[in-house]
């Protein structure tokens, strides 16, 4: 019993190194003072960080990218949250077929719905804008808020929502009251994975792409392809940074909400 | 909080739930009078239509026709919110993102009590239900019974008109469910309020009700208090759900005779037209050697079949010759001779068997 136990942990200690290393690897080729991807680099600087601030193409994309994560997260919650709650009030077979359709983007592969996406907008012309990105990947981010919103919905006891009617408290308040908090770190999860999703695709942005609608992997693909420099490695950190950060802080925030009603009401 | 003017009384006419086109009614035509102040329990098996009727009491089912009045008042078109009935679930239905305090002040923070009045409230029914100390707790940090005494609390806190109750204690071991259904009887009596129960446990409405209604297949098959529907169950159904019963299908021969195979029993005859099929209750049967029944008793023969202690009272279970089985309660000591095998006189008094509806097709 023990030692299954022990060598399930480094196995599992090994996957988590397999996964992470590779992207640590980064970080020091950022700080590189040489002009390829040498490791262990030559000596130390912060020129590629300059450089991603200081050319304009580099900073666009950065602020691109988070211009669209930041609009798509919202509009995917929305949908993703409101289907969730509609699927389930669905009979069995409309619910299943409903949920299939919604969560394709995750089955299809990404370049026949980038391209579809591609073809229709150009039709429309949202092709190159920011508005066309922002719709291509929120259809892509959807499935993202729905699968845990939906599971913790199906977890929800429905007598919860009786009782606060029954307490006196109209549909809309037993819905912020109880439905909204009980299902919340469905709807975080949720917005953290679109988040993600949003700030880190790259094939529906690149086909998309166009001017003042570069987002920052579109941005990297592009430079890897012309001159491979250590700028990509910069990016990338901040890449993986930003996305850790979000995880990061929606974790921290939520232990201290649990200790904060905790406290509460002594 | 017990304020007799505003306890409910509901009046449920030709109350019907259909839940599709095609199904067969859950509940079908009942009608109900609650009285202002009453226990009342629905008692019935699952499906019989108990629950669906108190979830149109409570407004969360609506009904497909029919009218459920509460003093007087139709309740058609008043939302669940608004109709002041406490509920207490199977489940407790505690929020668990919420303190002990904070779900009891839950019902009092939708009606906008001042702060300090809610305060006081909350305190005074934590404490009335042995909770005090438990406000800043989680539900998930309570037992089982506490769970349920706050599930309680914070249904009564508001003063409702009736407090509906969904099989609250189905969840519980044996031991602190009686604790609890005295809790629950000695609350009724202290709030005078009007409780409707739902169970589908017999023991647990005899113990707790003033009246019993006993759904079968979506009707009230009967309503009477305990005694009355135990000595008396009008159906073959209320007989075999409520207690035990042997059962002697035969015929009235005439006014004071009633033949089951070749035995003829005296009878006063039933008082109910239709009522054709015999019922003793096993506490009223005695078992008998051959020969030697009391005079005036009615007595079939029937083979002993199994002999169990139940501590005060010894159970005797035994085939008749029509091959039924039935069974008689005893005192431990006027059982000992019986052993499984023997051939018996299994005998009551006349005056202790009573006359049902046979169960309809």
């Amino acid at each position: 019993m023990k030692a299954s136990r022990s060598s399930l942990y480094a196995v599992v200690f090994l996957i988590a190194l397999l996964v992470t290393v590779p992207t640590l690897f980064l970080i020091p080729m950022s700080l590189s003072s040489g002009t390829t991807f040498q490791f262990p680099p030559p000596g130390w600087s912060g020129r590629w960080y300059k450089n991603l601030v200081e050319e304009p193409e580099w900073r666009a994309a950065a602020v691109t990218s988070l211009k669209v994560a930041a609009m798509v997260t919202p509009l995917a919650l929305v949908i993703g949250t409101c289907a969730a709650f509609g699927l389930l009030r669905l009979g069995r077979r409309l619910r299943t077929a409903g949920l299939t359709t919604l969560i394709s983007p995750l089955v299809v592969p990404h370049i026949l719905l980038a391209l579809a996406i591609y073809g229709t907008f150009l039709k429309l012309d949202l092709s190159g804008t920011l508005q066309g990105l922002v719709l291509g990947q929120t259809a892509l981010a959807v499935p993202f808020v729905l699968i845990p919103v939906l599971t913790r919905l199906q977890g929800y006891d429905k007598s919860m929502t009786s009782a606060a009617l029954s307490l006196g408290a109209p549909p809309f308040t037993a819905f912020r009251t109880v439905t909204l908090p009980l299902i919340l770190p469905g709807i975080v999860a949720g917005g953290v994975f679109a988040f993600v999703a949003s700030f880190d695709e790259l094939v529906i942005a690149l086909l998309l792409q166009g001017p003042g609608a570069t987002t920052l992997p579109v941005q990297m693909f592009n430079s890897v392809t012309e001159e491979a420099n250590p700028t990509i490695s910069a990016a990338s950190t901040i890449l993986v940074v930003v996305v850790s950060l979000v995880i990061l802080l929606v974790q921290l925030g939520w232990i201290r909400t649990d200790q904060k009603a905790g406290i509460h009401g002594q | 909080m017990g304020n007799e003017s505003r306890t409910g009384h509901i009046e449920i006419r030709k109350l019907r739930k259909r839940y599709g086109p095609h199904d067969e009614p859950a509940v079908d035509d009942i009608d109900l009078t609650i009285e202002s102040g009453e226990f009342i329990t629905l008692l019935g098996p699952s499906g019989s239509g108990k629950t669906t009727t108190l979830n149109m009491i409570a407004g969360f089912v609506q009904p497909t026709s029919g009218t459920i009045r509460l003093n007087d008042r139709d309740l058609a078109e008043v939302p669940t919110h608004k109709r002041n009935f406490g509920m207490v679930f199977q489940n407790y239905a505690l929020f668990p993102h919420m303190t002990v305090f904070d779900n009891v002040a839950y019902p009092l923070r939708q009606r906008r009590l001042p702060r300090e009045k809610m305060r006081t409230l909350v305190g005074d029914i934590l404490a009335l239900f042995g909770l005090g100390g438990m406000e800043s707790r989680k539900p998930d940090q309570l037992s089982g019974g506490q769970q349920q005494r706050v599930a309680l609390a914070r249904a009564v806190v508001f003063s409702p008109a009736v407090l509906l109750l969904d099989e609250p204690l189905g969840a519980l071991d044996r031991k602190l469910r009686q604790s609890l259904q005295a809790e629950v009887k000695r609350l009724h009596r202290d709030l005078g309020l009007t409780f409707v129960f739902v169970t589908h446990d017999q023991d647990e409405a005899m113990f707790l009700s003033d009246t019993i209604a006993v759904f079968n297949k979506g009707r009230v098959e009967r309503v009477g208090t305990p005694g009355e529907l135990y000595d008396d169950p009008g159906t073959l159904f209320v007989a075999g759900f409520l207690g035990e019963a042997n059962v002697f299908a035969g015929s009235l021969v005439d006014p004071t005779t009633y033949l089951w195979m070749d035995r003829k029993w005296r009878v006063a005859g039933p008082e109910r037209a239709g009522d054709t099929v015999l019922v003793v209750r096993p506490e009223k049967v005695r078992v008998f050697d051959l020969e030697s029944v009391p005079e005036g008793w009615n007595s079939t023969p029937a083979v002993v079949t199994d002999r169990s202690h139940l501590g005060a009272v010894c159970k005797v279970d035994m085939t008749f010759p029509d091959g039924s089985t039935g069974s008689a309660t005893m005192p431990t000591d006027a059982a000992v001779t019986v052993r499984p095998g023997e051939s018996v006189l299994a005998a009551w008094e006349p005056g202790a068997q009573a006359f049902v509806l046979p169960e309809q097709a």
